[in-house]
């Protein structure tokens, strides 16, 4: 937490993108959140992958609900459209913007209470219905604004800082969204950017709901021994299972690699993901084997991380509704409103 | 790389650009902190401390702290026009503003040590020997050729740049803690002064002789054909007080901007300075080119002097060839005739500045002090000592003309000599700085430096009115800063001096302070080899004069690197660290001067 604002000054050889502006121009106001807060290196990762693909900020709407989490999208992307949505309530608000506008680029932030706990209902109907969307949890395990309680995702067993025992299964967002559909299914960790990056990068480029659970301990409540969701557990127990490059168009791809290393999925936007393979055998594209695999490592108490679903022929909510290609904000009241005649046929065929 | 030694006293004192810049090594971000907070005694006598002549320099240092200061390179690409932070002028506030400072200065030595030094010359490498060696009980002879002190610093340096009280109160300071002082007295033998028994000798007499210019026509035009420096000195003693109204100054470094300025003063209306070099190789410093050239004085780039023309003995003018830069195979720059015919310039009178040497006509050079081919004495050039370990050179005579801030650096050296010579110490065993490191955290972001950074680009010191200081050659050019400006110009100032200081054990790599740093100093990566590592941080640290701070291995297995180029020293990063791994630590260097801190070993029951 800091009192002074970031000073204006960068470093000299900041570079500049395709559309003229730097890293520090997607930045907001400096976090109030404690020092040291995995959402502050989310944020910081938001900030880099839009930067570096080329995203016009005016383009973007940033939606979040209620805790730490959601008051992130106040420290990226100033000059984006924001809303603070009630709490758990912004998939509602995100898939009616959505509806009403399908030309920005979508950027639903939630917490893990937020979307597991009082937004749950929410949060699975905006992913079954395959809204346009990328969807981040800044999953720590616990309530952070409100001082620390567990939420829905602690793990059974792991402690709060004051030595409590959770009892309560916890639900696995990841395993949730695969099961309802989402065609872009990732989990990363706030610690490691490398790979955080380029997995919120692919999502932007994916049409259809993206959902990207990132562990991000909190450095208040849930940074002890006993917490599985602390810079040290995960770093123990962090298995990715793939690395990932965003390569925006497929004329770029030059590189090559050992036969049956890498796997290469074409996106509806001509994108292409290339994920470099660590674990043996996996294919990202098989719904049921990510579930198995998630499954899998989480009885062994590990965390898989890496993009582990994509379904990049998977159709998004505009047309399932088959939808104008013109925004509804964009339609004037001679094309929304068809007239009195119109009207009356429609009458005449109720009758 | 390894982790960083920062317990090195090097380490953190090279990230204090202008201080380590600084031939004195003045603690610069202290004095000007003190200045931000309207204590201006106390910024004073910090300066006074370290540079002893801090009205003078804050006029007229050549300030080599200025183009390092990082604010400059901070600068780049944010805005018009990268600058420096104004630290020789914010000297300048200080010791304007100061007040009465007497009080803080100290008292001549109550009892004397019974060792006698003599001095020769009392320029400013002379008088910080005095001012080192009086308050110590040493009985310091101070032989000066002129009638009073000040060497160069009063006969040359023009009183539109230095007005002469500044320098009487700062040359009093020195002679008020009982020098012995004897003006008018130009020693004309090292011999016989040798044979005055002195404990130690100081030769601080300067580069007192100008370079001619032997091209037709000198020898029949001489009645209008000056030296350089001795003409300034003319000036100032009175001797010429008019000039004709076309002049050529020749030469291109500040003894030509001296001159012409001078010239501009006593009646040249159409004065120009020629060079033979281009205008960006000139030696004179940038802004007393641009002082120049603002009072309406031509500088003629590329020309070469062929002849002085004149009319049995008047001086009508000079010819000149006109001359291009061109790289050799070597890539070394030449001078190549353009081909063009030689141009003319008419002219009444010239001042011939184009350099400077020293001479020491009165030292024999039978008397044991060993001197070089190029007539320079042989000097250790840590200890400022000759041959004859007992006589030390300082300031322009040791190693050729520099500038004042140099002399003083060499004064208090030769003092730290003559101390540790005089207590029976080896003189090569040079004394350790005094470090002091004192964090700066008052709270959890709170600390006791003011750690905000201005946006400010570098404020202007005003000057007075063209018209009014053309007419007389005592009014002085540079008004000072006011105090409101001075306070807005310290808050340029980045605090180079509080450092961020990390410690490995703390750390768990939340990359908290990565992402808070604005200048994406702070990197957390696989450790390598220093030209690698430095490509691949968060931003490339491209300038290896500047040093990496690296950190012991993290167990993520990874080190934490600093590149500690444009740190703003904002202290975001350790705001920003939850478990303080980070903390912002002032680091106060001070050399050491002579007097028991610099001797190693217990005083042999001399007082001190
Ligand atoms: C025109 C001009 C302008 C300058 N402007 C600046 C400036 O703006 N800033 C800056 O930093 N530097 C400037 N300098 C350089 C600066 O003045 C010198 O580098 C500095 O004064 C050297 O100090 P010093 O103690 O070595 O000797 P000096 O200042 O040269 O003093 C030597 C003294 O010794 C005396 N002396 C010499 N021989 C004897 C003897 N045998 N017996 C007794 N006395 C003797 C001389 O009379 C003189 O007073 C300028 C120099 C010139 C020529
Ligand atoms: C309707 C409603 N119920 C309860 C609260 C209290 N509340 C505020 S934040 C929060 C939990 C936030 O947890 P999470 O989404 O995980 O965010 P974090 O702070 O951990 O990032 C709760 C229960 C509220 N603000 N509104
Ligand atoms: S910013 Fe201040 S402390 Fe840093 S180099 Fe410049 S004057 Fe010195
Ligand atoms: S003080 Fe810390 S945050 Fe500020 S510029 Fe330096 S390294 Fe970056
Ligand atoms: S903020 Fe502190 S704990 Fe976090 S990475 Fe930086 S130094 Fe380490
Ligand atoms: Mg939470």
């Amino acid at each position: 937490m800091t009192y002074h604002a970031k000073p204006k000054l960068h470093h000299p050889s900041l570079a500049r993108n395709a559309v003229g502006l730097t890293r520090r121009d997607y930045e907001g106001k400096v976090s109030t959140l404690c020092a040291g807060c995995g959402h502050d290196s989310i944020s910081a990762a938001i900030i880099q992958a839009c930067w570096e693909l080329d995203v016009k900020p005016h383009r973007v709407a940033k939606l979040s609900g209620i805790g730490c989490s959601s008051k992130t999208p106040d420290y990226f992307l100033r000059n984006a459209h924001g809303f603070n949505a009630v709490h758990g309530r912004m998939p509602s608000v995100l898939t009616g913007a959505n509806l009403a506008n399908r030309e920005l680029l979508y950027l639903g932030v939630s917490g893990d209470g937020d979307s597991a706990s009082i937004g749950i209902g929410q949060f699975v109907h905006s992913i079954r219905r395959g809204v346009n969307m990328v969807y981040i949890v800044e999953n720590n395990g616990v309530y952070g604004l409100t001082k620390g309680q567990f939420s829905a995702t602690a793990d059974q067993g792991s402690t709060s800082k004051r030595g409590v025992v959770n009892a309560d299964q916890p639900i696995d967002l990841v395993g949730l969204a695969l099961q309802l559909g989402a065609s872009y299914v990732a989990r990363g960790f706030s610690g490691d950017k490398q790979q955080l990056v380029p997995l919120i990068k692919g999502a932007i480029h994916h049409r259809g709901a993206a959902f990207i659970d990132v562990i991000s301990p909190c450095v208040a409540f849930n940074n002890h021994a006993g917490s599985t969701k602390s810079y040290e557990y995960v770093r123990q127990h962090n298995e990715a299972v793939n690395r990932l490059d965003v390569i925006p168009c497929r004329s770029e791809i030059s590189v090559e690699y050992p036969e049956g290393s890498v796997v290469e999925v074409e996106q509806h936007d001509g994108s292409v993901l290339r994920l470099r393979k660590l674990a043996a055998g996996y294919d990202p594209t098989d719904r049921a084997a990510a579930l198995n695999l998630v499954l899998a490592h989480d009885s062994r108490g590990e965390v898989a991380t890496g993009l582990l679903f994509v379904d990049s022929a998977a159709h998004d909510l505009h047309q399932h509704l088959n939808t104008t290609e013109v925004p509804f904000n964009r339609l004037d009241a001679a094309v929304l409103c068809p007239g009195a005649a119109a009207l009356q046929r429609i009458n005449e065929g109720l009758r | 790389m390894k982790p960083t030694d920062i317990s090195k006293p090097s380490y953190f004192h090279k990230v204090v650009d202008c201080q380590w810049a600084c031939p004195a090594h003045t603690p610069v971000p202290e004095y000007i902190r003190l200045i931000a907070s309207g204590r201006y005694a106390d910024a004073y006598m910090v300066n006074w401390q370290s540079n002893v002549f801090p009205g003078i320099l804050g006029r007229t240092c050549d300030r080599p702290c200025e183009p390092a200061c990082r604010r400059g390179r901070v600068e780049e690409n944010n805005g018009e026009k990268p600058e420096p932070v104004a630290i020789c002028r914010l000297k300048r506030v200080a010791a304007d503003l100061k007040g009465d400072i007497r009080a803080r200065l100290p008292r001549p030595a109550a009892s004397k040590n019974g060792k006698r030094i003599a001095c020769v010359g009392a320029g400013p490498a002379s008088l910080t020997v005095a001012r080192d060696l009086l308050p110590l009980g040493y009985h310091v002879t101070v032989f000066e050729g002129d009638a009073k002190g000040g060497g160069f610093m009063r006969t040359q340096v023009p009183r539109f740049r230095l007005p002469e009280e500044v320098i009487d109160e700062e040359v009093g300071y020195i002679l008020d803690l009982g020098a012995d002082f004897r003006g008018n007295t130009r020693i004309d033998s090292m011999k016989a002064l040798l044979g005055q028994g002195y404990d130690a000798v100081f030769v601080g007499s300067g580069a007192p002789r100008g370079r001619d210019l032997e091209i037709p026509g000198r020898a029949e035009a001489a009645a209008h054909i000056h030296i350089g420096i001795d003409w300034l000195a003319s000036v100032y003693f009175g001797h010429v007080s008019a000039v004709g109204k076309r002049v050529i100054v020749l030469g291109g470094g500040n003894t030509a901007m001296d001159c012409c300025r001078s010239a501009r003063r006593l009646g040249g209306d159409e004065v120009k300075v020629i060079v033979r070099s281009g205008f960006e190789e000139m030696k004179a410093s940038p802004w007393e080119k641009e002082d120049a050239q603002h009072e309406g004085i031509p500088i003629l780039n590329y020309r070469v002097p062929k002849a002085f023309i004149h009319d049995k003995g008047r001086l009508t003018g000079m010819s000149f060839e006109l001359v291009r830069a061109e790289k050799d195979a070597r890539g070394r720059r030449r001078l190549v005739p353009t081909g063009q015919p030689d141009e003319f310039h008419a002219c009444d009178e010239v001042l011939v500045a184009v350099g400077q040497e020293n001479a020491f006509p009165w030292i024999e050079r039978d008397c044991g002090i060993a001197f070089d081919d190029s007539g320079m004495p042989v000097l250790d050039p840590q200890t400022f000592q000759s041959s004859l370990p007992q006589v030390l050179f300082g300031g322009d005579a040791a190693f050729g003309p520099k500038n004042i801030i140099w002399a003083v650096a060499h004064g208090h050296e030769a003092a730290v000599s003559i101390d540790k010579l005089l207590n029976g110490e080896p003189t090569a065993e040079r004394p350790q700085p005094a470090v002091e490191v004192i964090s700066q955290k008052m709270g959890i972001h709170e600390w006791s430096y003011d750690s905000d950074i201005s946006g400010d680009t570098r404020h202007k010191v005003p000057w007075a009115s063209a018209e009014k200081t053309l007419k007389s050659i005592r009014v002085e050019v540079e008004l000072g800063f006011d105090q409101q400006t001075a306070w807005k110009e310290a808050q340029r100032c980045l605090n180079c001096d509080v450092q961020t200081v990390f410690t490995p054990k703390l750390c768990i790599e939340c990359d908290g302070c990565v992402d808070v740093c604005p200048m994406d100093c702070i990197s957390f990566t696989a450790n390598g080899e220093e030209p690698e590592l430095r490509a691949r941080l968060s931003a490339p640290a491209l300038n290896a004069a500047q040093d990496l701070y690296v950190s012991a291995s993290l167990p993520t297995t990874r080190v934490m690197v600093k590149d500690e180029d444009v740190c703003l020293h904002c202290g975001l990063c350790a705001e920003r660290c939850p478990t303080g791994a980070w903390d912002m630590q002032k680091y106060l260097f001070e050399t050491s001067k002579a007097g028991p801190a610099c001797r190693t070993r217990v005083p042999t029951g001399e007082p001190a």
